[in-house]
């Protein structure tokens, strides 16, 4: 498909890419492009200016700090996440990435494009507002960090405002958590999905059923008072051709339970 | 639009081209390079038949732009024999019917070429997770798993 026409810049640096997304309104960011290049395939976005972060350095890496915190660059790709000995200090992290797609959208997709492109049916904007990710957006004015409650704004939509970036995503130390999912094929898109913690207090958070994660704070993890918790959400989730919003509804409730027993048993 | 030169080199050959940032890689190499081997099944990321390995990375080659190519070395399909000698990946290829029509199985080569070069003896669910990103129409997977696992050691 031949794309609309689009200028390309590939900066050196976060601060020359900051320059230029601000210097014009139609610049966006292109991480790995597995769901960019295709938006715009579709027409259904067109920038002006592409912004490549692909070789800023400075967005890549995972680090472990001594209290167990990870901070993981935007530009981590999932094979990269997969392969990482510091990332599994938090196992769903490697756990969940892998079954996104396959090689070759793994081999480009990143951390930071996946929750900047907060599709709905993502992987991990449930999975990171569940274990307490904080994200660090960085713009002319310096750095802030806000969490996935602020973060996730609406279908495609982030507290990621015109001229800023996301720069890395941090993550508390933890390892009862749990994710369940149903899916077209095997590491498909998500029908549901649900992940679940149990480090802090319990958190569970499902996907598919809203614009952004639905997080639900059950008094405990045992399944009835999970139910419950998801019953009193009132979910109103969309139907299509994968799932009424009848069923959609029934997995949500389905699949947090499953999250959380899965939590519980680690 | 301007026209950005890049230098890639494509099994083991250089070229520099001006290309529109809008460009697809699979475009460069089959429209730019009329290297025709890779192809454009979907358009949308999901069927693999233009997988290419770049830098040693396996991707699929309309999820990305030429112009992200610049510097790059790429491997088609064509790159895989040696003249007219098939890899052995190849020849199972041949010997296990492990294609029908044809038209996935430059990507599921240029898969199963990037698992064995990471992995050279890998179990069946490791084969079947390597090639989970292409799509066959025809084969149902059966033969292909076959001749993967033939020369896997
Ligand atoms: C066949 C196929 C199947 C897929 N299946 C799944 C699936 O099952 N589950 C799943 O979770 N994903 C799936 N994806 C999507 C994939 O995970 C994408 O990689 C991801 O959604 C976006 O990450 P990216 O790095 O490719 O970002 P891009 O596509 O490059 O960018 C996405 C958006 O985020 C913005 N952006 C990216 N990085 C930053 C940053 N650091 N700062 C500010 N803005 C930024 C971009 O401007 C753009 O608007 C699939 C993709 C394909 C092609
Ligand atoms: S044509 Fe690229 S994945 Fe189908
Ligand atoms: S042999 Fe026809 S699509 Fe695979």
């Amino acid at each position: 498909m031949l794309l609309r026409e689009v200028e390309y810049a590939k900066p050196a640096s976060v601060a020359d890419a900051l320059g230029v997304l601000a210097q014009n309104d139609g610049a966006r960011a292109l991480a790995g492009g597995q769901t960019l290049i295709n938006v715009m395939k579709a027409r259904a976005a067109s920038p002006d200016v592409l912004v490549d972060l692909n070789g800023l350095d400075e967005l890549k890496g995972i680090e472990l700090a001594g209290d167990g915190t990870l901070t993981i660059g935007a530009m981590t790709t999932y094979t990269e996440l997969m392969a990482s000995a510091e990332a599994k200090a938090r196992p769903i992290l490697g756990e969940v990435v892998s079954t996104i797609a396959d090689v070759q959208v793994r081999n480009r997709g990143t951390i930071g494009g996946n929750v900047c492109a907060s599709d709905p049916t993502n992987h991990l904007p449930p999975l990171m507002a569940a274990i307490g990710a904080r994200f660090t957006i960085a713009g002319a004015n310096g750095e802030r960090e806000v969490g996935a409650d602020e973060f996730f704004l609406g279908v495609y939509m982030t507290a990621v405002g015109v001229g800023e970036l996301l720069t890395k995503i941090t993550i508390p130390a933890g390892k009862h958590d749990g994710f369940a999912a149903v899916t077209l094929g095997v590491d498909g898109t998500c029908i549901a999905n649900a992940a679940a913690s149990l480090d802090g207090s319990l958190r569970i958070a499902l996907g598919c059923v809203d614009a952004v994660p639905v997080v639900l704070e059950p008094a405990s993890a045992d399944e009835a008072a999970v139910r419950e918790a998801v019953r009193g959400a009132a979910l109103d989730p969309p139907s299509d051709v994968h799932a009424t919003a009848e069923y959609r509804t029934h997995l949500a409730e389905v699949l947090a339970v499953r999250a959380a027993r899965q939590a519980q048993e680690r | 639009m301007s026209d950005h030169p890049i230098t890639v080199t494509v099994n083991g050959v250089e070229y520099e081209r001006q290309v529109e940032a809008r460009k697809l890689l699979i475009h460069f190499v089959r429209d730019d390079l009329d290297l025709t081997g890779s192809h454009i099944g979907c358009d949308t990321g999901n069927c693999g038949a233009c997988s290419m390995i770049v830098n040693g990375t396996l991707v699929k080659s309309c999820m990305m732009l030429a112009v992200q190519a610049d510097g790059a070395t790429v491997e088609t399909v064509e790159g895989l024999a040696d003249g007219e000698e098939l890899t052995p990946l190849q020849k199972s290829f041949s010997e296990h019917h492990a294609l029908q029509c044809g038209y996935c199985t430059p990507g599921m080569l240029m898969s199963a070429t990037a698992l064995l070069r990471e992995n050279p003896s890998p179990s069946e669910d490791e084969i079947k997770k390597a090639l989970q990103g292409n799509l066959c129409r025809c084969t149902g997977y059966w033969n292909i798993f076959e001749a993967v696992k033939a020369v896997a050691r």
